[in-house]
């Protein structure tokens, strides 16, 4: 098929960037997007021109970095999917896609459609840890028994894989699904009781001092989020934050 | 104040509890408000309580006025800063793919609401306060019924309370439920919270909406 791309292109962080129009014939419905802009790249690259940065590693839907707002929406049409993980098939031939790297304040571009993303780990850096001791020495890891329910709500919030998507679908870019994630997956778990009131605290503060917008209870993190992360962590990590807020 | 404003969960904290009272309000005011069409007698009595009693008078009118301010102060402010946040804005930015058209329109709804209560206080309050404190016109238990029919008489002021009450159940649609979330409610009655507040976001601004056109459409001749 044959597309019209619009992509976003800014020489560094500080240039001002534009959209540039490309069209790109021959992108077969079983390619994945991310191999779509391998083939355009290699165009550009055999014209002599610079190749189109944008961010990728497992491409598997693992990692988290892939990052790219598809037509209006972060990782593109479907839902729970990553970018690595959309294929052309979703699209159809003589289509125009736009395609622009993630929009916040708090994560400015640095090349093209790649975005700087360690305001997140700064947040996680705030308190998105626990302080015991990982010897070589084999604990059972049931020593402390976890009832199913509880355990299995940790790991769907473990599943986070700080992918930005929440932000860029946001109104208000607010980072408070990741945050929530991150302050719920051990909220739940005795483990993650000694630190927790400092835990939530400081991670909001970050949250805060990076630029992140406020919560509106939109919703739209929670579709546009690949891992299917719940609004029900926000509601949780608020709850964390009054109580810790309370015993001051 | 600041210290309201530093964190984002407190503001909308601040946020959710004033939209809360303002809700509790709004209930209160419609229920007195409906006896104008079933029994003036009962609304006349009921105003005159109102605007006479001291307790509502002087504590809960204030506290009132300070609700509404901060609530749409606070709404302000959120709302700059969550522009701040986005920065470059994204040429195409297809937000009614994953969330609801009142949900991220809550500002405009809520401006609508703000210019209504202009309106609504020039109306009503204004008039009161001249009534009693400027002009000291004497206590007239009977006259609510009738100042109150004779503002809808014009076509333009009952067109323009119908609208404000269409933009006040859009605003209320989203923002009642999301005020619990807000506040950490996220559970098993989340789903009934949302269906009450479809039906008050319908119900309640349809109640005064009808009233508003009965008035207009009843008007009191001698
Ligand atoms: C009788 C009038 C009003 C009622 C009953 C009311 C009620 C509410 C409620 C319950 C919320 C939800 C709070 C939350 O999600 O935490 C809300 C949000 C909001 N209200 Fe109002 N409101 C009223 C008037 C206004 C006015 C006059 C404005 C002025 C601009 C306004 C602006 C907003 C905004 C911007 C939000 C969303 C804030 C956010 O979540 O980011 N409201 N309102
Ligand atoms: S909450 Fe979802 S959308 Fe947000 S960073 Fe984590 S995985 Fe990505
Ligand atoms: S490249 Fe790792 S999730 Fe897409």
């Amino acid at each position: 098929m044959k597309l019209y791309l619009k992509i976003w292109r800014q020489k560094d962080a500080s240039a001002k960037g534009q959209m540039v129009d490309y069209t790109l014939d021959g992108v077969e419905s079983d390619m994945s997007f991310l191999e779509m802009l391998d083939i355009l790249n290699e165009e550009l690259i055999s014209k002599g021109e610079e190749p189109i940065e944008f961010d990728h590693d497992c491409r598997e839907g693992i990692c988290g970095t892939c990052s790219l707002q598809i037509n209006g929406r972060p990782h593109g049409p479907d839902t729970m999917i990553t970018v690595c993980q959309l294929h052309m098939r979703s699209f159809n031939d003589g289509d125009e896609i736009v395609i622009e790297p993630w929009r916040a304040k708090a994560f400015p571009v640095i090349k093209d459609l790649i975005v700087d993303r360690t305001a997140f780990d700064r947040i996680q850096q705030a308190g998105g840890y626990i302080s015991v001791n990982t010897s070589g020495r084999p604990v059972d890891a049931n020593a402390i028994p976890i009832e199913k329910h509880i355990a299995d709500t940790a790991m769907d919030a473990a599943t986070c894989i700080g992918c930005g998507a929440c932000v860029a679908a946001c109104k208000n870019a607010s980072a408070m699904l990741f945050t929530s994630a991150k302050v719920s997956q051990f909220a739940l778990l005795p483990q993650g009781q000694v630190e927790a009131a400092d835990r939530v605290q400081n991670m909001v503060r970050q949250m805060d001092l990076e630029g992140f917008g406020n919560c509106t209870n939109t919703g739209a993190c929670e579709i546009e989020c690949p891992k299917g992360i719940s609004l029900e962590n926000i509601a949780r990590m608020n709850r964390e934050y009054f109580s810790a807020s309370l015993k001051g | 104040m600041s210290g309201l404003i530093k964190s984002s969960i407190a503001r909308k904290v601040v946020m959710a509890l004033s939209g809360l009272f303002l809700v509790v309000f709004l209930t209160q005011h419609f229920v007195i408000n409906i006896t104008s069409v079933i029994d003036p007698e009962t609304f006349n009595s009921w105003s005159h309580f109102m605007g006479y009693n001291p307790l509502v008078q002087f504590i809960l009118q204030p506290i009132l006025i300070a609700g509404v301010i901060i609530h749409f102060v606070m709404g302000f402010i959120l709302e700059i800063q969550n522009k701040k946040a986005r920065g470059i804005s994204y040429v195409k930015y297809k937000g009614s793919a994953n969330a609801p058209w009142v949900s991220r329109n809550m500002i405009y709804s809520g401006l609508v609401i703000l210019a209504f209560l202009g309106l609504h206080f020039y109306d009503f309050w204004v008039h009161e306060m001249t009534y009693k404190y400027v002009e000291f016109l004497p206590e007239d238990p009977s006259r609510y019924h009738e100042e109150t029919v004779e503002k809808f008489a014009p076509f333009w002021r009952t067109i323009i309370y119908m609208i404000s009450f269409v933009l006040l159940s859009l605003h209320l649609w989203h923002g009642f439920s999301s005020s619990f979330q807000s506040m950490g409610v996220n559970n098993k009655y989340s789903a009934g919270i949302k269906i009450f507040t479809k039906l008050f976001s319908v119900v309640i601004p349809l109640g005064y909406a009808f009233i508003a056109l009965y008035h207009h459409l009843n008007p009191i001749t001698h």
